[in-house]
């Protein structure tokens, strides 16, 4: 298994570095080349979304990455990577649009708002979720499955192949949101 | 600031990792930067090239015109304030800047103090010529480091300096026996706890950006490939013929640093770059305040 982490902009190290601890193979998406090789799975990191989403259109990776994920590579998008594939975004623009939710950015306003939280994850046990100017689930499609509120508001959310989470898993020491990501790409959950 | 407070300061900064930051006078300019591709911005009121320029005394800007940027943008808004000026930095908490950059670039406010910045719930980003410098400014509260270079020059010597140094010198701490790092501490005036972070893990223990004097897309990347995880342009943007072009340029240039191809074209008709002055020719050397 070999996972395509997108490292325009953000914390995608961290990703890689969580995956690495998991024994998973990862490699850089930077431009268009580097999916000559088609990956088995598609990381989209924490960062700004607006940065992502300008050099998502400026380096001609958009497209590839709509086609993909809309074919049915699974994707796991942490904070900007949730904005970039909402499909609405409340007073924002939307950029890869492919998940049946509607995302606000900044919803617990500025860094003074951030913080660190514990709650029950995809019907398991509390984890620890660390939320940096995070984004929020407002609305969700019918086929969308919830697998985290805090304080009754969403954020984490699955629908087929695509998982989103408006916190950032791969900060902690804890791999039990990667774990149930790659389960997803072995269609084990 | 609390243990928790800090931890969630460093990861903002780790967020910005691969990003520029621009320099902005006005909400205007906050917006050209951020539909260019700024990672955030840093409000000041005059940038680098016009406080050389202009001399006397800079100071943090109005808080009107950061308000005003904060309204026109949604990337985090950063600002400066004088070094060792701790009330200008209560002002810009209080109106929830997302991150407090003290600088060499403002006159500073205390010839022997920087400010207790634990004492602050909002972030703070400070400048560093070595290691000891970076290691003083973390153990002071700063959750994000960047290289001082020379603001407002557009000549990139001293930030390579700045960052070789840094870096040969992580290089050395590493290399150290466990029993040597008390010494070492006590040579470069820096926590022992610090310094066993270095020795262990390779890297300073927050976030380490390169500023001062980056002007093409060539001197971004130049920095990325000595180590730095971002940017900080200020005057090079803004002084420069066509600052959306080169914004959008440096931003690309940032992404993709290993990529000569790529930084080729992007390099190419940005029209005039700022003009450069010469660091060994200005007779302020803003690196030099605050150690």
């Amino acid at each position: 298994m070999k996972i395509g982490v997108l490292a325009l902009q953000g914390a995608f190290i961290e990703h890689i570095r969580m995956l690495e601890r998991l024994d998973v193979e990862t490699f850089e998406i930077r431009n268009l080349s580097d999916l000559d090789e088609i990956p088995d799975g598609l990381i989209i990191p924490g960062g700004e979304s607006t940065v992502m989403s300008k050099l998502l259109l400026d380096l001609g990776l958009h497209e590839k990455l709509c086609s993909l994920i809309t074919s049915g590579t699974p994707v796991m998008g942490t904070c900007a990577g949730l904005i970039l594939l909402a499909k609405n975004v409340e007073g924002g623009n939307t950029s890869l649009a492919t998940m049946d939710i509607t995302a606000v950015r900044n919803a617990y306003g500025r860094q003074l708002g951030s913080f660190e939280t514990a709650a029950p994850f995809a019907g398991a046990g509390n984890i620890q979720m660390t939320f940096i100017r995070a984004p929020v689930i407002t609305q969700v499609g019918k086929n969308v499955e919830v697998l985290a509120e805090v304080d009754g508001t969403i954020v984490a959310a699955r629908e087929d192949n695509q998982l989103v989470l408006s916190f950032h898993p791969e900060l902690g020491e804890d791999p039990s949101v990667h774990q149930y990501f790659l389960n997803m790409i072995s269609g084990t959950n | 600031m609390t243990e928790n407070r800090s931890k969630l300061n460093k990861e903002l900064a780790q967020m910005l990792k691969g990003g520029v930051i621009m320099d902005v006078t006005s909400p205007e300019q906050a917006k050209i930067a951020e539909d260019a591709g700024a990672c955030a911005v840093m409000a000041l009121e005059r940038i680098p090239a016009d406080i050389r320029a202009a001399g006397g005394v800079s100071r943090m800007s109005d808080p009107k015109m950061i308000k005003g940027i904060q309204k026109a943008v949604s990337i985090p808004v950063m600002a400066k304030v004088r070094i060792g000026h701790f009330v200008e930095a209560q002002i810009l908490e209080a109106i929830e800047i997302d991150y407090i950059d003290e600088s060499e670039v403002l006159s500073p406010a205390d010839d022997l103090n920087h400010i207790d910045k634990t004492q602050f719930n909002v972030p703070f980003v400070c400048g560093a010529r070595d290691l000891g410098e970076a290691l003083r400014r973390v153990a002071e509260g700063a959750t994000m480091i960047r290289t001082k270079g020379e603001a407002g020059t557009g000549d990139i010597v001293q930030a390579v300096r700045h960052m070789r140094t840094m870096n040969s010198e992580i290089r050395r701490v590493v290399s150290l026996r466990q029993d040597e790092l008390y010494v070492a501490a006590k040579d470069m005036q820096v926590p022992v706890s610090l310094l066993q972070f270095v020795h262990d893990n390779g890297k300073l223990p927050v976030v380490n950006f390169a500023a001062g004097g980056v002007a093409t897309p060539a001197d971004a990347a130049l920095m990325m490939q000595l180590g730095a995880e971002g940017v900080f342009v200020g005057s090079g943007i803004f002084k420069s013929g066509n600052p959306a072009k080169r914004a959008a340029a440096v931003v690309k240039a940032v992404t993709n640093y290993n990529n000569p191809s790529i930084l080729a074209e992007l390099s190419e008709d940005l029209g005039e770059a700022m003009v450069g002055i010469n660091a060994d020719e200005i007779s302020i050397l803003m690196a030099e305040r605050g150690k």
